[in-house]
């Protein structure tokens, strides 16, 4: 039983998020980065870039390649994690690269790159999308021209209800998961990953609640970024 | 670190630093015996059996602890193992690169461990479950965020303070109620580099980038010495050696209050 008198197990409402704290600007050596805790995940993303492609094979005479990486350290889950890329960080790296390239003016720089570091310190269900919130505003605290702040967050489906947010025994023992990505101003669907059984009226459902959560998200975001501008006012 | 092979630096700003080094000045204004402000935080992560995160300067290390389940070591089948691997993720710095450890991160990982095994830190004959078949396993994972230099002494720093206040996690191997970790008094780390014939403690990032030699020694709490590493391709004099050590002796003991300090805080909170 994951649903009790219309609450979940960790007492939250089924399109309620779990507690979100960015940060932005919080490393000394890159371009840009942020500080971000999801409930209980902590996530660290950087920004280096835009810097030379190198070697230069890779670069593309037209824009700038976006490429992230994404890793988790080996002491953010309960059973130790081998440090090192593996296939499932490897493909989230991958939809994480192309969902920011999309918002991204790469045509810009051409034979650069810009590379986007995310560090998952901490995790408890729904990293990738914490992951993609954190970089977002690692590449706006870096100053990289974009059309919009991407931000992602994931809808699910747990004892027959759809709900916004999974935690990691919702996600474990839960019907869905549906992570997303989106440019929030024109809501395009920058990254969709799902796995699980939903109906069509569920999907739809659960589209719209995810897209919810991420308009919230995309305004801590936004607080964020304006805070730490504000904070070199007052000195 | 072999990171100053790449020469990040601009020979205007190497002159810079031998010219200042000449006049006993540093590029941050500090004395060749002061250390740069060190922030301690410990209990960061909820996966983590320990942790802490330290910042000396605006360099950034967070240590994470981890216990499993495994079998000793035949020579010690009586005694828990240890294992320290360090992580310098591209997030840390420009010049870090995605993929598997380099030699720097390995002797990074391999001089921290040398402090804690050395000074016995770990009570690893209280990490025996069953003799020649099960004991526990102590992961120290040191994962860099932020490189401005000096990543020895905050990597053993973060490696002290995660251990002080982890745990062993009896209960995810239905082995009874979690207990702490049986730990000793920690090692303290302190690193010396040598350039334009100054010496001077805790290096800054451009510091470690015209440094000709290094030195980094741990000691323990009576100030004797558990592990030494001379690094790069330059020379120490005999006596330069042991003033070294005099200098580390000195640092160590401010750097001790200054964990107890923190773990005298956190006992109260708890």
């Amino acid at each position: 039983m994951l649903m009790k008198d219309g609450l979940r197990i960790d007492g939250r409402k089924p399109d309620e998020l779990r507690k979100i704290k960015i940060e932005a600007g919080v490393l000394y050596r890159a371009d840009g980065s942020c500080y971000l805790e999801w409930g209980g995940n902590k996530i660290m993303a950087a920004v280096y870039g835009p810097r030379e492609a190198l070697p230069r094979h890779i670069q593309d005479p037209t824009k700038a390649l976006v490429n992230a990486r994404y890793n988790m350290a080996s002491f953010s889950v309960e059973e130790r994690k081998r440090p090192g890329p593996d296939r499932r960080s490897t493909e989230i790296s991958k939809v994480t690269s192309e969902a920011l390239e999309n918002v991204i003016f790469t045509e810009l720089f051409p034979r650069a790159t810009i590379d986007v570091c995310i560090e998952v310190l901490d995790a408890e269900a729904g990293t990738r999308c914490a992951g993609i919130t954190a970089a977002a505003v690692a590449l706006a605290d870096a100053g990289i021209p974009m059309r919009d702040i991407p931000v992602a967050c994931a809808a699910g489906k747990v004892d027959g209800m759809v709900v916004l947010d999974l935690t990691s025994e919702e996600d474990k023992e839960g019907e869905a998961d549906l992570p997303i990505a989106i440019a929030p101003r024109t809501e395009e669907i920058l990254l969709m990953q799902m796995d699980g059984h939903l109906t069509y009226q569920e999907f739809e459902e659960a589209l719209e609640l995810a897209i919810k959560g991420c308009k919230q998200i995309a305004k801590l975001q936004k607080e964020a970024l304006m805070k730490k501008y504000e904070s070199f006012e007052e000195e | 670190m072999d990171i100053s092979e790449i020469g990040r630096l601009s020979s205007v700003r190497r002159d810079y630093l031998a010219r200042l080094a000449k006049e006993g000045k540093r590029p941050d204004g500090r004395g060749f015996d002061e250390y740069r402000p060190i922030k301690i935080e410990k209990n960061v992560l909820r996966n983590a059996e320990g942790s802490a995160r330290v910042k000396i300067g605006n360099t950034m290390v967070l240590a994470g602890i981890k216990l499993e389940v495994g079998e000793p070591y035949p020579d010690t089948p009586e005694k828990g193992a240890m294992s320290t691997s360090a992580e310098l993720p591209p997030l840390a710095s420009p010049e870090f690169e995605p993929g598997p450890p380099k030699p720097g991160a390995i002797e990074l990982a391999r001089v921290v461990d040398r402090g804690i095994r050395e000074s016995e830190y770990i009570d690893l004959e209280k990490l025996c479950i069953e003799p020649g078949e099960k004991v526990w396993i102590v992961f120290i994972d040191l994962h860099v965020l932020d490189y401005d230099g000096n990543l020895f002494d905050a990597s053993s720093l973060a490696a002290s303070a995660a251990l002080q206040n982890a745990i062993i996690p009896n209960e995810r191997y239905e082995l009874g109620e979690n207990e702490p970790l049986p730990v000793r008094k920690p090692p303290i780390s302190c690193t010396f580099v040598k350039y334009s014939d100054a010496i001077v403690v805790d290096p800054c990032l451009d510091e470690e980038e015209i440094a000709e030699a290094r030195f980094t020694v741990a000691l323990d709490e009576n100030g004797n010495i558990r592990a030494i590493q001379k690094g790069l391709s330059g020379s120490f004099t005999i006596d330069e050696i042991k003033n070294n050590i005099k200098r580390a002796q000195f640092h160590a003991r401010n750097i001790r209050k200054l964990l107890e300090e923190e773990n005298g805080k956190k006992d109260k909170e708890s």
